[in-house]
């Protein structure tokens, strides 16, 4: 993909202006509009764009820029700086019980990632030494229960089910006293996608929360998500406070601004990404690196 | 909210409501453009009457095709290959279709194109069960073009009415994924040339812009006939359609609005475009 990237055409709008001597406010205009129109470009959320690029003009039309001799560069600091700080300043991980186990409750909308991801994260914590349990909770996709054993079995972790004909907020429950007999220190539940306006599943949700109390809520969203991500996000995080979220198929070319939306309405890290359909295709989070990305630089 | 008048705010505003229903800044900005030449042009006046010809004008590109937005079935034999980037609804589709079909008195089968993804192939049987289609399989891992293969020679000895082809979901990014759906593609023309075509583009409405990367790529790899637009039963619209149909003469043929069986729908541009302004 031909991509003329947003630096080369803030430094030829403001590179230009420049030899006109200072900056104007206008000129800076000039340049966030380019920002905006990115940003929008890589879909992180209207509102969330429209904050953001208030923020950075405030810093922008301060003297340091106006009277710089290389101003197309200072905004783009200041536009990256900005975004990092907003994206999360460090990689951030897992919280693990001191007491174990630590639990894990993996959520979202539909073919998010999440079954796939649990056995990522599964892998992952194996070969970190721990001895995690893999638990089917959605008892309601056709061979959902199925996936993750086979996800189970591929990267050598058990997978506790109790087949489709149990309450999940009961099978959950049975998961955490079977993982406490079978010294099991991370237990990873897996649970169906479902919409946030869906009030039945999303109530679901809230009543395998408090019946296992869990150390990690994760969101798992798509980096492909486009406008709606600040919707779901939100709605998600207020019925479960989410401690952290994944961002899958990041293999893909979107850019994902969904990461920039999420980010700002819920304050919830991004933990980790993945990066293929492979079960040893989970990486940390950089946030430098996802700013960069989404602005297409 | 009600406008006093013609303004800046006022196309802002509908900016806003576009941008938010995932139809992108661009194709955003060209429909806002039209508008104001029009507003002009027609010397409107009246602020809610902006409103109403914003709608006409994205009506009228999603009507460019008209009479594209349906399935060619009709003369059979039809296969149906179903692709799109992972976990849009290609499999949930093929069941919802098949069903579809089932109801119409066709003989449907169904092939398991997806060898790869952990259980694809029970989940898609599950589907087949329900909807009481034919199933071929070939077991995990196998070739998918060679699962294809024998679905095609299944419906030739079988006269089905229907041959429904489910594949790997696959991002357009990767070379090796999409040289092996361009053999799936060369399989189904070489082998059943007398046979109707529909491939459809499977597109997850929460989806952003990267639907016009994924329906540029899909297109050039197995020509796509149409797209299937699912999960419109959550808040997002999927807008980006819009540029789908605008920019690559793609035509919405269904909509997925649940996860049940009879949750498929025919593309309705009234619906559709209401929609974006609830
Ligand atoms: N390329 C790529 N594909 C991924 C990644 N994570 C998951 N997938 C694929 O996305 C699709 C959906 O993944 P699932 O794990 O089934 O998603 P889910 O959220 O459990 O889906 P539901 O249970 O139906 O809600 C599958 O095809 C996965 O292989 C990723 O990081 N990269
Ligand atoms: N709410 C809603 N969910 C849907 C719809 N269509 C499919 N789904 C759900 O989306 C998830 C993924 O659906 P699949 O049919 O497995 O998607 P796929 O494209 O075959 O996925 P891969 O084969 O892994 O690439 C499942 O949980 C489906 O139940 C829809 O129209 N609305
Ligand atoms: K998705
Ligand atoms: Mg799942
Ligand atoms: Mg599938």
């Amino acid at each position: 993909m031909v991509f003329e990237s947003l630096s080369e055409k803030l430094q030829n709008a403001l590179g230009k202006l420049r030899s006109k001597g200072k900056l104007t406010e206008k000129d800076v205009d000039t340049a966030l509009r380019e920002v905006r129109l990115a940003l929008l470009e890589a879909d992180v959320n209207f509102r969330v764009v429209k904050d953001f690029v208030k923020r950075v003009k405030e810093r922008a039309i301060g003297s340091e820029v106006m009277e710089s001799l290389t101003p197309g560069q200072q905004v783009i600091k200041i536009v990256n700086e900005e975004l990092t700080i907003l994206m999360g300043e460090r990689e951030s991980k897992l919280n693990i019980a001191s007491t174990p186990p630590t639990i894990i409750l993996m959520c979202g909308l539909q073919g998010a990632g999440k079954t796939t991801t649990a056995g990522k994260l599964a892998n992952n914590l194996l070969k970190q030494n721990k001895r995690p349990l893999l638990v089917a909770c959605d008892i309601y996709r056709p061979a959902a229960i199925k996936q993750l054993e086979v996800v189970g079995e591929r990267v050598g972790v058990p997978v506790f089910t109790m087949g489709d004909r149990n309450n999940p907020v009961d099978i959950a429950k049975a998961a955490i006293e079977y993982g406490k007999k079978n010294n099991n220190d991370i237990i990873i539940i897996d649970t169906a996608g479902r919409l946030h306006i869906d009030d039945d599943l999303m109530e679901e949700l809230e009543n395998i929360y408090s019946a296992v109390n869990p150390h990690e809520v994760l969101l798992v969203v798509d980096a492909m998500t486009g406008q709606d991500a600040v919707n779901v996000a939100e709605t998600f995080n207020d019925r479960l406070e989410i401690t952290g979220v994944i961002l899958t198929k990041l293999d893909g070319d979107a850019r994902g601004g969904a990461a920039l939306s999420i980010r700002s309405v819920t304050k919830k890290p991004i933990k980790f990404v993945g990066m293929g359909e492979k079960l040893d295709q989970l990486e940390p989070f950089h946030p430098d690196r996802m700013a960069s990305r989404i602005l297409g630089m | 909210r009600s406008y006093g008048k013609i303004d800046e705010e006022l196309f802002d505003d509908l900016e806003e409501i576009l941008v938010t229903a995932d139809v992108g800044i661009n194709t955003t900005m060209e429909i806002i453009d039209r508008l104001k030449n029009r507003v002009k042009e027609e010397k409107i006046s009246e602020p809610d009457k902006v409103r109403e010809l914003l709608k006409e004008e994205i009506k009228k590109i999603m009507e460019e095709s008209e009479g594209d937005n349906k399935l060619k079935i009709g003369s059979s034999p039809t296969v149906i290959l179903m692709v799109g980037v992972n976990g849009v609804g290609k499999t949930t589709t093929i069941g919802k279709l098949s069903y579809n079909f089932k109801k119409q008195g066709k003989k449907v089968i169904i092939a398991a194109g997806d060898t790869f993804r952990a259980a694809a192939i029970e989940q898609l049987e599950e589907w087949s069960n329900r909807s009481g289609a034919d199933f071929v399989k070939h077991s995990e891992g196998a070739d998918p073009a060679a699962v294809i293969f024998d679905g095609i020679q299944a419906a030739k000895a079988r006269k089905a009415d229907v041959l429904i082809c489910d594949t790997a979901g696959r991002l357009h990014n990767k070379k090796n994924l999409m040289n092996e759906l361009s053999k799936i593609f060369r399989v189904v023309n070489s082998e059943f040339p007398e046979a109707e075509k529909e491939v459809l583009l499977v597109l997850d409405a929460t989806t952003g812009q990267n639907a016009i990367s994924q329906a540029k790529v899909f297109k050039e790899v197995c020509d796509i006939t149409g797209v299937v637009l699912t999960k419109l039963d959550g808040t997002a619209k999927g807008g980006v359609v819009i540029a789908l149909q605008s920019e690559l003469g793609l035509p919405v043929k269904l909509v997925g609005i649940g996860e049940k069986i009879d949750d498929l729908q025919e593309f309705n541009v009234e619906d559709f475009v209401e929609a974006i302004f609830d």
